[in-house]
């Protein structure tokens, strides 16, 4: 059904931050701009996902030129789900934004560009042309590496230099796959590609550029071998652009590789042993780097890496029930991973460091946002009936009906390394007394009751989330039933799209 | 380099660029030509005469910081963009006026797409620029 609407999660993030950049040094009106555009895209991200929930795949054609000659937006449940995701994400980091972010960055434009990146972000899940989704990948990179290097510091150069050479080259493979794909079948849109790729009479042709898509988005997911360019830059910039990169910019290449290898590529038995293989590998690379791991975001940044796995190896299984553990983690990590970097920023303002070995005595002294703290953590480490449970056990299921006990193992051993790294994290950070020797600079407490609320509040609407998603889990299984029975059978796609 | 050649040529070659740049953005919907490059255009108008006659003297010209221009092409842009929604048509549909206007002829909100494009050109090229010339002197 043609809806002209769905767009508007990506205009309210454009048209804010236009009107923030008119407002370039006023860093007050920035903050509540901010606040407000994130606000009313959560409202109408929300609208959307309940009018796809209820009713059926919306479709918007860009200019009025009808598929598949114009771009085309999608809203089906699956990017619905994420653009609502998206939007509490970027929502709670607008608010912590305010006051944890210094004024220097946002007098260079923080605000705006953060918002161009939520834009980037949204126009990614919505659009449903390849050649477009490349684009909005253009628009995250650019607006990301702005974020990474606001600042200047030498080691954020540092970090930003890791992370633009390996985003470029990911680009260039995913730029190649999609050129190679208008060579063969002479079309970008998604569900005309779908149609047209079967049809090729070169198969060979088709699994080489289903290759070159797997290198492009395995590299922006921060997938095995990869990978590193996620734990170097990711420590780098302040915790506020930490949590949005953190929480949705890997997620977005994990989207894309669900939609091109449901859509597009239907992946052969060879295809899904790889992607088998790579999630295997980058669970096991995750979880010991994070054992070794001292700086908390250091620490949190190798099990992006770690769950990102879980994440892939469900699609290389690629059965219903795979596919439900798959989705339902990735919304689980969003909001887990997005709040994580949050609470690093938190206790980086309560102790100045977030060396593990410096911190101490954070329970003693904050007990009621400790405990907010430790809801997000258990969630993390997948305590019944928090949220990362649930998926846990659908990937199980799903491993055991495939007989593919590797990815079974792995699933294990990494979930017992998470255990153990935030156990260690929970007694050295919260439990141990805080060292004597150096001197820790508390900078929150100084705050006022109103920047402390706007600080700790963004961690608990994330919490709430987590713990919505742990004890509502019924009502997400059926999400993600749908959308899972939605990526299987791709007809009512093609068919919203191409009106056939 | 201070050249009395540059710096007459200059006070005239600026204001036939901008009147080029002009000419592009208007062309540009079935020829070559439009936004991009009639901004390019006219930002290497300024540019030339910085080269004359100094920065400095540019921005008087100018008169506030090119800067300023990004937010103003870009909400011209988005505006030409979100206007056909208001009125029941997907975003970017173009939208004709019914009777041709003198001079420019056939006129519809791609043109205002094109001319926010052509100022965020103009303001982008200039900042960065302008910013590296007056960190060197």
């Amino acid at each position: 059904m043609i809806d002209n609407h769905i767009i508007a999660p990506i205009l309210i993030h454009l048209f804010t931050a236009i009107i923030q950049l008119a407002c370039w040094s006023k860093t007050i009106t920035q903050r509540v701009l901010s606040i407000a555009g994130a606000t009313s895209g959560f409202a109408f991200s929300f609208a959307l996902f309940i009018k796809v929930y209820n009713g059926e795949i919306l479709t918007m054609n860009a200019a009025n030129w009808e598929a598949p000659f114009g771009i085309v937006f999608v809203a089906d449940l699956f990017s619905s789900t994420l653009v609502l995701l998206t939007s509490i994400a970027a929502l709670a980091v607008s608010i912590f934004s305010s006051v944890g972010v210094g004024k220097a960055r946002m007098l260079y434009g923080y605000f705006p560009i953060f918002h161009f990146l939520i834009m980037g972000l949204n126009g990614a899940f919505l659009t449903g042309d390849i050649f477009n989704l490349y684009v909005w990948f253009e628009v995250i990179i650019i607006a990301s590496f702005v974020l990474l290097t606001l600042g200047g510091r030498k080691e954020q150069l540092e970090g930003a230099v890791k992370y633009m050479a390996l985003n470029i080259l990911a680009s260039t493979f995913f730029l190649t796959g999609i050129g190679i794909l208008y060579g063969i079948t002479g079309t970008l849109n998604m569900a005309d590609l779908s149609l047209k790729v079967p049809l090729v009479e070169d198969q060979s042709i088709v699994n080489l550029t289903a290759m070159f898509f797997i290198i492009g988005f395995g590299i922006k997911s921060a997938v095995f071998p990869l990978y590193f360019w996620l734990p170097s830059s990711y420590h780098t910039p302040p915790s506020a652009v930490a949590a949005t990169f953190g929480g949705l910019l890997t997620k977005v290449g994990l989207y894309a590789m669900f939609r091109v290898f449901t859509l597009i590529f239907i992946p052969n038995e060879f295809m899904r042993t790889v992607l088998i293989v790579l999630a295997i590998l980058t669970i096991l690379t995750g979880a010991f780097g994070a054992l070794v791991k001292l700086d908390i975001r250091r620490l949190f940044s190798y099990l992006i890496v770690c769950h990102i796995g879980f994440i892939v190896g469900g699609l290389g299984l690629y059965t219903k029930i795979a596919f439900m553990g798959a989705i339902f983690y990735l919304i689980h990590d969003i909001m887990v991973k997005t709040n994580l970097f949050l609470i690093s920023g938190l206790i980086r303002q309560m102790r100045g460091t977030l060396d593990t070995p410096k911190l101490g005595g954070l329970y003693s002294e904050y007990p009621k946002i400790s405990l907010l703290m430790a809801l997000v953590l258990f969630s993390l480490v997948g305590i019944p009936p928090l949220s990362g449970f649930w998926p846990k056990i659908y990937l199980f299921e799903a491993s055991f009906n495939a007989n593919s006990y590797f990815f079974i193992a792995s699933l294990i051993l990494a979930s017992f390394i998470t255990l153990y790294v935030i156990a260690k994290l929970w007694a050295e950070v919260f439990w141990k007394e805080a060292s004597r020797t150096e001197p820790l600079s508390d900078s929150f407490k100084e705050l006022d009751i109103f920047r402390k609320t706007l600080l700790v509040l963004p961690v608990g609407i994330l919490a709430a989330g987590t713990l919505f998603i742990g004890l509502n889990a019924e009502f997400i299984i059926q999400v993600v039933d749908r959308i899972s029975n939605e990526l299987l059978d791709t007809s009512p796609y093609i068919k919203a799209v191409l009106g056939k | 380099m201070r050249s009395a050649i540059l710096q007459t040529a200059s006070r005239y070659l600026l204001p036939i660029l901008l009147l080029f740049s002009v000419f592009l953005l208007l062309r540009g919907h079935y020829y070559p030509g439009g936004g991009f490059v009639g901004g390019l255009v006219a930002a290497i108008a300024f540019v030339l005469h910085s080269f004359a006659h100094g920065t400095t003297n540019t921005m008087k010209i100018i008169g506030y910081k090119p800067m300023a221009l990004i937010p103003v092409g870009l909400g011209i842009a988005s505006l030409a963009m979100f206007l056909p929604v208001l009125i029941g048509y997907p975003v970017m549909t173009g939208l004709w006026f019914e009777e041709p206007i003198p001079v420019i002829g056939m006129m519809g909100s791609a043109l205002f797409f094109d001319l926010g494009v052509y100022l965020v050109v103009i303001g982008v090229v200039l900042t960065i620029l302008f910013t590296i010339s007056l960190h060197t002197h």
